[in-house]
């Protein structure tokens, strides 16, 4: 998580359930959510929030085509043009018998590019374990709402009410 | 949201809340070893001890050290190789395959079966090093450009495939297993008091906060690398039975290999998640988590297996007789009949007859008895894999080459070590970490918990008030 600043507003709730059906009711309120944080995926969560579908995948694609290239590249360069050597009796470049190797770079680069660039994207990463939370509770039991009140016209006690309204069990106020 | 039918069996038993689940597996995490698991590590190291000075001496003094032999050049070396890359083949399963067909049993085992994995095949990868002589040179394997000249590895050799598919394989997994932690860590170092433990668990939590974009993020890239995990796994074992298939050994040459050794390989896998686990649930308490049904289930894949590689061993024997290549029918029944013949014999009733008893549920249900026979099969695997290294070169074409095979202390020592090996690694692993996917079992415990009928009730009451759409079966999970 990036640092925070300024004052939220913190709605707790008990149940996954609530938390996916006051996110649209709120919403419909007019009040800007800033995220949830839950101790496991709620799906349908981030639709809700109206987060945009992640592009993480069209990356994965991408490193997954770099690394079938470079391991194409390096066979086919070593074995057809650096040092050419028929083995086998075969074509130095023999396509069918580079498949193997083709196929596990391609998985390596795909996998490691794509969980380089998922924490990146979420700005996880060593030496943020400092970084202040809304309640530690999240990761446990709780469902955590947050609502920055800088960018929200409604009234602290407006809020506050209709959080408490589509069922958090907790209000509290963090100021960071 | 998706609903099961009541009539199934709640994954999760004992009617946990999502605080209980949390409670439950950082428990022993949270608490001082206990003077089980000291005895218990302290064993696996003196085993590790006496493995070590086995292995020194097998790298000091050489290779010679072993029972090899001029027709003999492969035998238990590659045999333990094979033996722990297959049981390495189960953790992955379960994590990637069973998460792509939806069986959300796996939440409750998917943790310890991958840890399982990894340390499997770092045994592997040790007897790969170990069969170099030399393992200094290890990375010769590699393609770098070298000191003779730019003569490069042997990308046709399914030797070099070898390299590329574990290493690949063992650090998909690793990735795999540590993105699966990272939301469990964060849970321990939102818990924790003392301060070596909060930076710590802190540091490798790598700033976790479980925010809705996070999550979905999360859930996608498991999806990817589930999707690219499950050809992966089938692509390690397929180039591991690939270094014996694509010689021209008599009992070695024959296409039946990736699939029987894939099968082989979950097999035992499955047998060893089996072992462990069954033990792992009564020291930490799980049986809530890991519950009969779990134990079925597996037995219920072990038996699957287990027919599949009964069945490619007749095919495998069928061909040898009905190809009519003298040499390659040789070597079957010289397999079946020969000096060998207890391996093979051990070997079929293992595999073979063994996993078919679970074909009765009350055998299955049973926990010694599954405890038992998870042990058989992979001692049955073990000779499996004997079978067709060392029965297949001991009879050379010229029979004044014939030869036997006997292990020395140092194969039995350098066995040892992998053993030794294995279970501290898995020790520690079960001592400083969460055995079970705390945020996967809270994720099903709601549409699978004995609580269900309370929690549909809940949702109708909500839905009287006219306070809120229900989502459910909008999006199908």
């Amino acid at each position: 998580m990036a640092e925070l600043s300024g004052k939220y507003l913190v709605g707790v709730y008990d149940d996954d359930d609530t938390v996916l059906h006051a996110v649209p009711k709120l919403r419909k309120a007019g009040v800007k959510i800033k995220e949830v944080y839950s101790p496991f995926p709620i799906h349908g969560l981030d639709e809700a929030l109206g987060h945009p579908r992640t592009r993480i995948g069209i990356a994965a694609f991408m490193f997954g085509v770099t690394g079938c290239c470079c391991v194409l590249t390096l066979m086919i360069w070593t074995m057809g043009f650096d040092w050419p050597m028929i083995i086998g009796g075969k074509d130095p470049i023999s396509i069918p018998n580079y498949i193997p190797i083709t196929f596990e770079g391609t998985v390596l680069f795909t996998a490691f590019g794509m969980v380089i660039t998922f924490f990146i994207s979420n700005g996880l990463g060593p030496g943020t374990h400092f970084h202040p939370r809304f309640d530690v509770r999240a990761t446990d039991n709780k469902f955590v709402m947050a609502i920055e009140m800088s960018r929200n016209s409604m009234s602290e006690e407006e809020i506050a009410r209709a959080l408490k309204d589509s069922g958090a069990e907790e209000v509290n106020i963090k100021q960071f | 949201m998706h609903v099961t039918s009541p009539v199934r069996e709640p994954l999760i038993q004992g009617g946990k809340t999502y605080a209980d689940v949390t409670e439950d597996i950082c428990r022993h995490v949270e608490a001082t070893p206990t003077k089980e698991w000291k005895i218990a590590f302290g064993l696996s190291l003196i085993v590790l001890a006496y493995g070590s000075v086995c292995l020194a001496w097998t790298w000091w003094e050489g290779l010679g050290v072993w029972g090899l032999n001029k027709t003999v050049g492969w035998a238990w070396d590659i045999t333990n190789f094979v033996w722990w890359v297959g049981i390495g083949h189960a953790g992955t399963l379960i994590s990637a395959i069973l998460l792509l067909f939806r069986q959300k049993w796996r939440t409750s085992i998917n943790r310890a079966a991958e840890a399982m994995t990894i340390f499997a095949v770092i045994c592997a990868a040790s007897f790969i090093l170990m069969h170099m002589g030399r393992p200094w040179m290890a990375y010769w394997a590699l393609p770098l450009p070298n000191a003779f000249g730019s003569l490069w590895v042997n990308f046709n050799s399914p030797l070099v495939w070898d390299v590329f598919a574990i290493s690949t394989y063992f650090s998909v997994s690793l990735v795999f297993w540590y993105i699966g932690l990272i939301p469990d860590l964060a849970t321990i170092r939102d818990r924790a008091t003392s301060k070596v433990s909060k930076f710590m668990y802190g540091t490798f939590a790598m700033g976790w906060d479980g925010s809705a974009k996070t999550w979905a993020r999360y859930e996608y890239i498991s999806l990817i690398l589930a999707g690219l995990s499950t050809p992966l796994v089938l692509s390690v074992h397929t180039i591991v039975s690939m270094d014996f298939a694509t010689s021209v050994i008599p009992g070695w040459h024959t296409t039946i290999f990736p699939p029987y050794f894939v099968a082989g390989a979950i097999f035992s896998g499955f047998a060893m998640v089996q072992n462990l686990m069954l033990i792992t649930r009564v020291v930490y308490k799980l049986e809530d988590y890991i519950t009969l049904e779990h134990i079925e289930t597996m037995n219920k894949v072990i038996t699957l297996t287990g027919s599949v590689v009964g069945v490619a061993y007749i095919t495998e024997f069928f061909i040898a007789w009905y190809g009519g290549v003298e040499y390659e029918y040789y070597a079957f029944f010289n397999r079946m009949t020969g000096p060998y013949w207890w391996a093979y014999w051990a070997m079929m009733t293992c595999n073979v007859i063994s996993p078919q008893l679970f074909w009765s549920r009350k055998l299955r249900r049973n926990i010694t008895f599954t405890f038992f026979i998870s042990v058989v099969v992979n001692i049955g695997m073990w000779f499996e894999r004997f079978v067709i290294i060392v029965t297949s070169l001991h009879r050379d074409y010229v029979p004044s080459s014939w030869s036997m095979f006997s292990p020395t202390r140092y194969d039995i020592g350098d066995y040892i070590f992998s053993f030794g090996l294995f279970f501290t690694l898995f020790l520690l692993f079960s001592k400083y970490l969460p055995v079970v996917n705390m945020a996967e079992v809270k994720a099903v415990l709601r549409s699978t918990s004995a609580q269900l009928p309370a929690k549909i009730a809940g949702v109708a009451k909500v839905r009287q008030r006219g306070t809120a759409e229900p989502v459910y079966n909008k999006d199908q999970e």
